[in-house]
């Protein structure tokens, strides 16, 4: 689900209009789509937030994971809107007690993400953010990782939505909520 | 200077949920991990209640975090005091014209980088981490800031590591933690 679908909040535009494209980053062929010129104008900042903060406030959300590291800067203070506890979600070798981890496929090989044993008890209900979602493939893990300490995955969160570049987005089973839809 | 632990009365809270991980991550290192105090959102408020109110009347308009664990506490105190927030990350993530900062580990070098053109000259800025242990790390960030014509008003960190003296390494620019772990 877009938010524009939801009638056009007028905060939109201007969150929209912050973020900046850089043509062929990190290679050729991609149109990067970079939030920090979005944390640099502190009402669309603030307005990001309280988008999401309105969204999940009564649903009764005891988690955010946050994917790192661009998750980390909008999961934090959505948690912190909702009462909720934050969960970093964390590249190999980063987290330093027991942890589990999930692989996810890149365009040439395998990544893992990981999650501290313990962070989530069985039944807790998640969202999970990121900045971007472009294939799904981290989003997946993700989910996969609060999934096996049987947490319920509620929804994934993202600022922006990238089309789809091969095949279907893998979230198809789990919502999907994105604030913006990228540009060119 | 340090948040008087005895006078606060969240201090105890905040301190009681960091972790401790024995040799990570090498032996002989003992770890300070604040994801257990992210997992409790009174004492994660609170932390960053005391840094908001520490710094909402001094003008900062910059709060700049040292990736990754600076992009948990810096954004919800850069929105609160209303300041921008600047992301200062290892090399090849940021997409657009940046500046580098090498700096010194106990083994080789590492880098920091900032965008260019997210600064401006005479902008007061914060710098954030979740620790501070030999200040190298925070040194490369004021550099960077003050590089661009920044003026760097304090180095913020939630865990001081004192015996290693990074707060020595900090150019004579102020350090606020609250926690100190001997």
């Amino acid at each position: 689900m877009r938010a524009a679908e939801n009638g056009r909040d007028p905060r939109l535009k201007a969150i929209s209009d912050a973020i900046r494209v850089v043509p062929h980053f990190p290679k050729p062929g991609i149109m990067f789509h970079d939030i920090t010129t979005l944390l640099l104008d502190h009402k669309a900042f603030k307005d990001t937030v309280d988008l999401f903060v309105e969204r999940y406030r009564d649903m009764g959300i005891s988690i955010v994971a946050g994917i790192e590291a661009r998750g980390f800067i909008f999961g934090p203070s959505i948690a912190l809107g909702i009462g909720a506890k934050f969960i970093p979600l964390r590249k190999p070798g980063k987290l330093p007690g027991r942890v589990i981890s999930e692989p996810y496929e890149l365009e040439y090989g395998t990544d893992q993400l990981e999650m501290h044993v313990g962070a989530v008890q069985p039944g807790e209900r998640t969202i999970i953010i990121d900045d971007l979602v472009a294939t799904g493939g981290t989003l997946s893990a993700a989910i996969r990782l609060l999934e096996r300490f049987q947490a319920e995955v509620v929804e994934c969160a993202c600022v922006v939505g990238s089309p789809v570049v091969q095949g279907e987005c893998e979230l198809k089973e789990k919502p999907l909520f994105v604030l913006v839809e990228p540009h060119y | 200077m340090s948040a008087d632990k005895d006078e606060d009365p969240r201090m105890n809270g905040i301190k009681s949920k960091i972790r401790v991980v024995p040799d990570f991550p090498k032996p002989g290192i003992m770890f300070q991990d604040i994801t257990t105090l992210l997992l409790d959102s009174k004492a994660f408020k609170d932390t960053i209640d005391l840094f908001v109110e520490r710094y909402k009347d001094k003008n900062i308009s910059v709060v700049a975090g040292i990736e990754a664990r600076g992009f948990i506490f810096g954004p919800p105190i850069a929105l609160a005091i209303g300041a921008k927030f600047v992301p200062l990350r290892k090399p090849g993530k940021l997409p657009g014209e940046i500046i580098s900062e090498d700096y010194v580990l106990e083994y080789g070098k590492d880098c920091l980088q900032m965008h260019i053109g997210a600064v401006q000259p005479e902008e007061r800025a914060l710098v954030v981490d979740d620790l501070i242990a030999t200040g190298g790390t925070l040194c490369a960030a004021m550099n960077l800031l003050e590089r661009v014509g920044a003026e760097v008003v304090e180095c913020a960190c939630v865990i001081e590591l004192p015996d290693l003296k990074g707060r020595e390494r900090l150019k004579g620019k102020p350090l606020y933690v609250l926690v100190e772990s001997h």
